[in-house]
């Protein structure tokens, strides 16, 4: 166990160290990477600054040292626009992109897993085309399409919801529904092909034996064992919520991580571009590891198989 | 594939690829999605002689004109105007354009690219594997769309470059599909036949395992061609896909807010659903092909 354990941190390690590589070659290798780290128009003191700070004249071993060497101490560089550090500013972001996500997930888990649950009960009936239908639609529909369209009818005409901006709950709920859209259709099938396999398992024909009602059976103890793939799914989602909702965010002006990352765009703040995909994969790569591990831990063929 | 599947428990869920090759591709044929399909490739094509108005020059004092059905509308502009005075249908036909060249290019090049280092990778193992696979585990750890921006960022919005960066960001996919594929495929016999006969591995990759993956590449593709659009009309949505007086679905949406809360619906309404539509055919063709050509894939 303790041994899968560092192998599986290890290999973390690993994948984030080449990470960092990533980023740091393309920004060097396609282009000038003095024009994408000082701001435009900067001064010849400034330029000279960032060049000092990067080692851009040094051999690219030695600036890789250098960069390795600010992001452990988190350094991610300073915004141009915002005058203050990447990091920071990511953090203050960060809280609103959650609560963002939270109430998505809370709507994508709302939509996916009875609908998931109802195709399954009904295999080849009409609830599971239906089913089928929804998750094509949802896989087809851009989230920004989706967005706007929610805009055009519930701000434009019938003005209920406030199409832009944060603050109370309604605000809320367009960007949620239409960031948890796609999503829902993800969990949607997974729900399905998880429960269609529990309901084929021994244990569910032994409790139909013993005469359980049919609702019983579903509810009690199929429902149980299929969610936990779908959890599992939800949690790494959480994460890939926070990553994909610029477009979302920036439809309805969410002052969250994907709209800081527009703003990164529109105003040429390189390092804010930097930080959010350095962090942002970081993110996927930890929560992925801390899985593995969770899972090893609960159930020992996992950790044997490797 | 389906010839070498052996007739135990495993054929009753595969039955569909087990029916004669004639039928194989009768019934259940995806018409309406091909038809979809083939009349935005027919209108990507003939652009020039279709589109009514050129999509780059509007005139001013027509700016906003609605679709022609309204009273205000006109019948020189079908479905209306932009806040440019541009014809929305001219600039919709030459949207499929670069929708249709971005979408299919990018997917043939991360295609390419995906499955040939999934086979080098799968086949020769070693070193070798581990890298392309350290590789191709951390990109796809990456967010696609933060992954595109980042890139985008980096070397400007282009036409161009907008198939390299999608090229750059997807390839993984098939990479770890065809290297899973290659692993089983090389412990069979016909490769082991080969290795007797003395090919060459770069002959074996060639000959051998190439034909016996590409099927799964080409059902990938299909699918990911969905994901290719809405990722290409995203980047131009942000401003980051395909320059702007170039008519690109993504940026006609983008160009459509300033329309949205005066309710000028066609502006986000008409690209919209020309991306679904796009979007809705390429994945129930993709699905459909799936279950055709490879039953493996199903779960995908």
């Amino acid at each position: 166990m303790k041994q899968y354990i560092v192998k599986r941190i290890g290999y973390s390690a690993l994948s984030l160290l080449l990470l960092s590589l990533t980023i740091f070659l393309f920004i060097r290798l396609t282009g000038d990477p003095t024009a994408l780290l000082t701001e435009p128009g900067a001064s010849d003191e400034d330029i000279a600054a960032i060049q000092h700070k990067f080692g851009l004249d040094k051999p690219i071993w030695v600036q890789y040292a250098l960069f390795m060497n600010s992001l452990f101490h988190g350094d991610l560089g300073q915004s141009f626009y915002y005058q203050t550090s990447v990091l920071e500013l990511y953090l203050s972001r960060l809280p609103n992109s959650l609560l963002l996500a939270a109430v998505a997930m809370a709507f994508s888990l709302l939509l996916g897993i009875p609908s998931g649950i109802l195709a399954a009960v009904n295999v080849g009936k009409f609830w599971d085309s239906a089913g089928k239908l929804f998750a094509l639609l949802g896989l087809s529909l851009p989230s920004f399409l989706v967005g706007l369209l929610l805009i055009l009818f519930f701000s434009v005409y019938l003005e209920w919801l406030p199409s832009s901006g944060s603050g109370g709950i309604l605000h809320l709920l367009m960007p949620a529904f239409a960031l948890g859209w796609f999503f829902a259709a993800a969990h949607m099938r997974l729900t399905r092909s998880s429960m269609l396999e529990v309901m084929g398992s021994e244990y569910i024909k032994l409790a139909r034996l013993k005469g359980l009602p049919e609702f019983r059976v579903i509810t009690k103890h199929a429902f149980k064992n299929a969610l936990i793939p779908v959890m599992t799914l939800a949690g790494i989602n959480l994460i890939n919520m926070i990553n994909v909702a610029v477009v979302v965010e920036t439809v309805f002006a969410w002052p969250g991580i994907g709209r800081l990352l527009y703003e990164g765009i529109s105003f040429r703040d390189f390092p804010i571009v930097q930080g959010v995909v350095l962090i942002g994969g970081s993110m996927i790569v930890v929560v992925n590891m801390l899985i593995d591990i969770v899972y090893a831990m609960v159930d020992p063929r996992i950790r044997l198989e490797r | 594939m389906s010839v070498t599947t052996e007739l135990g428990p495993t054929s009753v869920v595969s039955g569909a690829t087990l029916a004669p090759p004639a039928r194989a591709w009768g019934r259940d044929f995806p018409m309406i999605p091909m038809a979809i399909l083939g009349i935005i490739g027919f209108v990507a094509l003939f652009a020039d002689f279709l589109a009514p108005h050129d999509p780059q020059v509007g005139s001013l004092p027509d700016r906003f004109l609605p679709p022609f059905w309204y009273a205000k509308g006109s019948a020189a502009h079908i479905f209306g105007t932009d806040h440019l005075g541009r014809d929305v249908l001219s600039r919709l036909i030459f949207g499929a354009r670069v929708s249709m060249i971005v979408g299919f290019t990018a997917v043939i090049v991360s295609g390419v690219i995906g499955t040939t280092l999934g086979i080098i990778s799968g086949y020769l193992g070693g070193w070798v594997d581990q890298v392309i696979m350290r590789v191709t585990d951390t990109w796809l750890a990456l967010p696609a769309l933060t992954f595109a921006i980042f890139l985008a960022a980096i070397v400007g919005p282009s036409e161009m470059n907008i198939v390299i960066i999608l090229a750059a960001v997807y390839w993984t996919r098939y990479a770890r599909i065809v290297r899973g594929e290659v692993l089983s495929l090389k412990e069979r016999e016909f490769v082991r036949l080969a290795i007797v006969a003395g090919c060459s591995k770069w002959t074996i990759m060639r000959r051998h395992i190439l034909p016996n993956v590409i099927n799964s590449s080409i059902v990938l593709g299909t699918l990911m061609l969905g994901i290719v659009i809405i990722t290409e009309a995203s980047l131009s949505f942000l401003g980051v896909g395909v320059p702007p007086p170039k008519p690109a679905w993504g940026v006609m949406l983008s160009d459509g807010k300033q329309g949205l809360m005066v309710g000028y619906w066609w502006l986000t309404v008409m690209p919209g659903t020309a991306i679904m539509l796009m979007v809705l055919s390429a994945n129930l063709l993709g699905d459909w092909l799936r279950v055709k050509l490879d039953p493996q894939l199903r779960q995908l």
